[in-house]
């Protein structure tokens, strides 16, 4: 049955739900006896209410043939919720309104990989999640041929209903419990693409019924008996550290059961841990404890609190001038060296250099952060919005002192991650709090605590030079300077790297005690557009064709010697033409300027081609067209969201995102001082796929960095000038449109 | 503390609650109604709207001297089983994506449809600006806003 398609498989994740200790959602094996095949007739049935038998810990099956899917990793917006249990209901053949998804909760003994993050978890999740259907099907298969007497390879499947050879019939709800006895098959054989029913269909949100009635589901809407709210008081600066503070008034106020301070138990963690350092302030903190989220929330501004100076209050000048010293200077790491730029830049014709400056982005979730905690002494019950569980589970079993074992977490939907959620300082928090008071305390954030908490996406400085020699660019040398860390992996080695002699890629950070980390496709959502906008004045300088430069370029990458290389030349190529037809490249009337960026991140290759009109004087951007290269689409109906997401996303941070700081401080805290995209400017997106049988890759992050660069481009089109800082907004002067005369 | 009589999607309830309380946390807090979102608490992204006597409003603004008299719908009294129009809409379009901010989003179109009958896509645009969606779901939003248009008795 061995296939090229076949791929040995963990036995670790077919361990019997009944290792699941502690899920609490499981019903046991004897229950139910098994009786006539059936599958539902009546899609009306609601699943959520059906008893199932357990399988494996993905995968329970109702007497009716009716399948709940556990789906392992966390929900954040970006699908995997709906789109991962799709993979299984492919390969375990079962009709998908016969499907029920549930989030499975933390199990690393069952699961791998339950993170939200580097649109992942479909890549990775492809090979074992078709794995995990396939051979549950083969195991409910081989129970049915053995009750019949007959070979299992007699036998077919289709929707759930087992049939043989002499046309008898057995749901998989009949054979369900003999099925899970069955010593786990080494091997078996996975569908060919043009055999899938599911994958490639347009399912929706699985959520969607709770989502469009407010039913709970979010971190913030759970709730258990004799809950209490939290609300904490942390330094109103990067850099300060609590003196002192007087909590007579706030603890006089209604609902308010307590009043203590938090921070001892996250700084000894660190202690151990410094590589949570720049992701968690070290301070203490006062937490107020009340009966409601409004008690907490309304007494904690009458907690007067006295804050010292500790570190360097850091201001957005400070960060310039530092960013800027580092350009010039020489303290560089270098992260990848074709070569010799400099011989390249001493014997060319001409050289071009500029630099790109990004400031720093707040994620503004739009559920603010918040967490739940039960610390007993049997058991840590956690619950809420966390795009890494397993990591914090481990920061909490260290800062307790506890044994992994003990922790308990179910992951709720989140309202939004964009990388924030990767860092459970929240949850170090609420955890602090419910061990000192030992009850069950759901901590949270106002949007001002939450802006003010961020762990940011850091200010960052591009400068590139290249050189030109009798008309082919020679050199290539690119400087980043950024704060408390630098573009990592493979990044160094993304296009250009590859198709020019002489490259060098150096960076080099600065740190800061202003808290920074990942942001929706790091790095690179700022690199896109820096990378794009000078290939783009590349081509003008040279006075060749944009397009034609790219490819060109792309002619002579040579991914076979280079390992490094891990993008695809063809697949850029054609995702380059596609959009160059699909936009109408080159044929658009005079009133509409465009722009062209290609980009590949999260591997994935995409093109996009920004269409900006002029509307009484100002440059509007009207229209992208995007161009994905994603391998299979896994879900049509969800890759479509993520993708307009994500260029609409990198459109609004391009335009108007940013966060300056004063002494330390944030000078914005709330939507009235920060700008977020809305309705309408939001462009048109227009998506185009590539049709392919590649593997599926991730789409929660690679459509957002082209999406500055495509505009960036369309702007210069439209008004002449080249923006070489983000927001846009911030140089109003250079989104004016001159007069013809001028530009003519 | 002060006792409060509300009427929430054709109910008459009662609440203990001092007056400043905005009615958001009433909502989540005492009437175990977490439909209604918080995203601002200063009336910016309209993750909280409700209706007020069949308006638009922003519920971390309003506190329930405000109401008093009044009655209250929220996303989980919109229709008895989520089959209003704009809910149809929602899911035939499958708009969300973190779905954080659909309530709100649901409850303002669906009151300005109420007051709207033929809207130009100019029009639901405007009457949609004032709603944050931070997974930028907008054309999706617009898209099932114009089909529930059509739909509306
Ligand atoms: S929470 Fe009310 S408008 Fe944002
Ligand atoms: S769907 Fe996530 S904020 Fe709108």
């Amino acid at each position: 049955m061995s296939t090229n398609n076949s791929i040995t498989f963990s036995r670790r994740a077919f361990l019997r739900s009944s290792s699941l200790a502690g899920g609490g959602m499981l019903i046991g094996f004897n229950l139910f006896q098994a009786c006539k095949p059936k599958v539902i007739a009546e899609p009306a049935i609601d699943l959520s209410t059906l008893a199932y038998n357990d399988f494996n810990a993905f995968i329970k099956i109702a007497e009716n043939g009716a399948v709940t899917i556990f789906s392992p990793n966390p929900e954040i917006g970006q699908g995997v919720k709906t789109s991962m249990p799709m993979i299984i209901a492919e390969e375990l053949d079962v009709a998908w309104k016969d499907v029920y998804v549930e989030q499975g909760i933390l199990d690393t003994k069952n699961y791998t990989r339950q993170v939200a993050g580097g649109s992942q978890s479909i890549r990775h999740g492809w090979d074992a999640l078709r794995e995990t259907g396939a051979k549950a099907k083969q195991m409910l298969v081989s129970a049915a041929a053995t009750r019949w007497g007959v070979d299992p390879s007699e036998c077919t499947v289709s929707e759930g209903v087992i049939t043989n050879a002499a046309g008898e019939t057995l749901g998989y709800g009949d054979v369900v419990k003999d099925a899970a006895l069955l010593e786990v098959p080494e091997e078996v054989t996975l569908k060919e693409p043009k055999d899938y029913k599911i994958i490639g269909t347009n399912i929706a949100n699985v959520d969607i019924d709770k989502i469009t009635t407010g039913k709970p589901l979010f971190g913030l809407d759970y709730k258990v008996d004799g809950m209490v709210y939290a609300a904490v008081v942390r330094p109103p600066a990067f850099g300060q550290k609590l003196t002192s503070y007087d909590d007579t008034e706030a603890r006089a106020m209604p609902g308010v059961l307590d009043v203590i301070k938090i921070g001892g138990k996250v700084r000894a963690m660190l202690e151990e841990d410094p590589g949570f350092e720049s992701k968690i302030s070290s301070s203490d903190k006062i937490v107020v404890i009340a009966e409601t989220t409004w008690q907490a929330l309304n007494a904690k501004k009458a907690i007067k609190a006295e804050w010292e100076n500790d570190l360097f209050m850091e201001s957005t000048e400070n960060h310039d001038q530092m960013l800027n010293g580092f350009l010039k200077g020489t303290q560089f790491e270098t992260k990848r060296k074709d070569g010799d730029v400099k011989k390249a830049f001493a014997e060319a014709d001409e050289v071009l250099e500029r630099t790109y400056e990004s400031p720093f982005l707040p994620h503004n979730c739009m559920e603010p952060m918040n967490f739940f905690a039960n610390v007993t002494d049997e058991k840590i019950y956690l619950a809420g919005p966390i795009q890494t569980p397993a990591w914090k589970a481990g920061l909490v079993s260290k800062m307790l002192g506890r044994p992994e074992e003990d922790i308990h977490l179910e992951m709720t939907r989140m309202g939004g991650g964009f990388g924030r959620r990767l860092y459970g300082d929240f949850v170090l928090e609420a955890v602090e709090i419910s061990d000192a008071i030992r009850k069950p305390v759901k901590m949270i954030c106002t949007r001002e605590d939450d802006v003010a908490l961020g762990i940011y996406r850091p200010a960052t400085k591009y400068r590139i030079k290249a050189s030109i020699k009798d008309g082919e660019i020679t050199g290539y040398h690119l400087k980043e300077a950024a704060i408390n860390s630098n573009m990592y992996g493979l990044i160094p080695n993304f296009f250009p790297a590859g198709a020019i002699e002489n490259y060098q890629v150096d960076v080099v950070s600065y740190k800061s005690n202003i808290t920074t980390g990942a942001w929706r496709a790091p790095y690179t959502n700022f690199l896109a557009y820096a990378e794009q906008s000078f290939f783009d004045e590349l081509a003008e300088l040279m006075e060749v064709d944009k397009i034609q430069m790219r490819l060109d370029l792309l002619d002579k990458v040579k991914p076979d010697e280079d390992e490094r290389i891990q993008y695809s030349p063809d697949r850029m190529k054609e995702v380059i033409k596609t959009a160059v037809e699909k936009s109408g490249w080159g044929t658009k009337p005079d009133n509409i300027y465009q722009g062209f960026v290609n980009y590949y991140c999260h591997n994935t290759h995409v093109a996009e081609v920004a269409d900006v009109e002029i509307e009484n004087g100002e440059p509007v951007v009207k229209k992208i067209t995007c161009v994905v290269d994603c391998g299979i689409v896994v879900n049509p109906l969800g890759a479509l969201n993520q993708i307009e997401g994500g260029v609409i996303d990198g459109v609004g941070h391009a335009m108007y995102g940013e966060l300056q700081f004063d002494a330390g401080k944030p000078m914005a805290h709330n939507f009235d001082r920060y700008r977020l995209i809305r309705m309408k400017e939001a462009p048109i997106v227009e998506t185009h796929f590539i049709k392919n049988e590649f593997s599926p890759t991730g789409l929660g992050e690679p459509t957002l960095p082209p999406a500055g660069g495509a505009i960036a481009n369309a702007l210069k089109a439209a008004t002449g000038n080249r923006l070489y800082r983000q927001p846009f907004t911030k140089t109003p002067e250079l989104l004016k449109v001159p007069s013809k005369e001028i530009i003519g | 503390m002060p006792t409060y009589q509300i009427n929430v999607n054709g109910e008459s309830r009662t609440v203990d609650v001092t007056e400043d309380t905005p009615v958001l946390w009433v909502l989540r807090d005492h009437l175990d109604l977490v439909g209604t979102k918080y995203g601002c608490g200063i009336g910016q992204c309209g993750a909280c709207t409700i209706h007020v006597d069949g308006t638009a409003m922003r519920s971390c603004s309003l506190t329930l001297s405000q109401i008093d008299g009044k009655s209250i719908t929220t996303i989980e009294g919109l229709s008895e089983d989520g089959t209003h129009p704009v809910q149809k809409a929602w899911k035939e379009v499958d708009v969300p994506q973190c779905g954080y901010c659909q309530a709100g989003q649901i409850m303002t179109a669906s009151a300005f449809l109420d007051s709207n009958e033929n809207p130009s896509e100019e029009d639901v645009k405007n009457a949609m600006h004032g709603n944050i969606c931070r997974c930028a779901s907008y054309t999706r939003i617009h898209k099932a806003v114009m089909i529930a248009a059509e739909n509306m008795d």
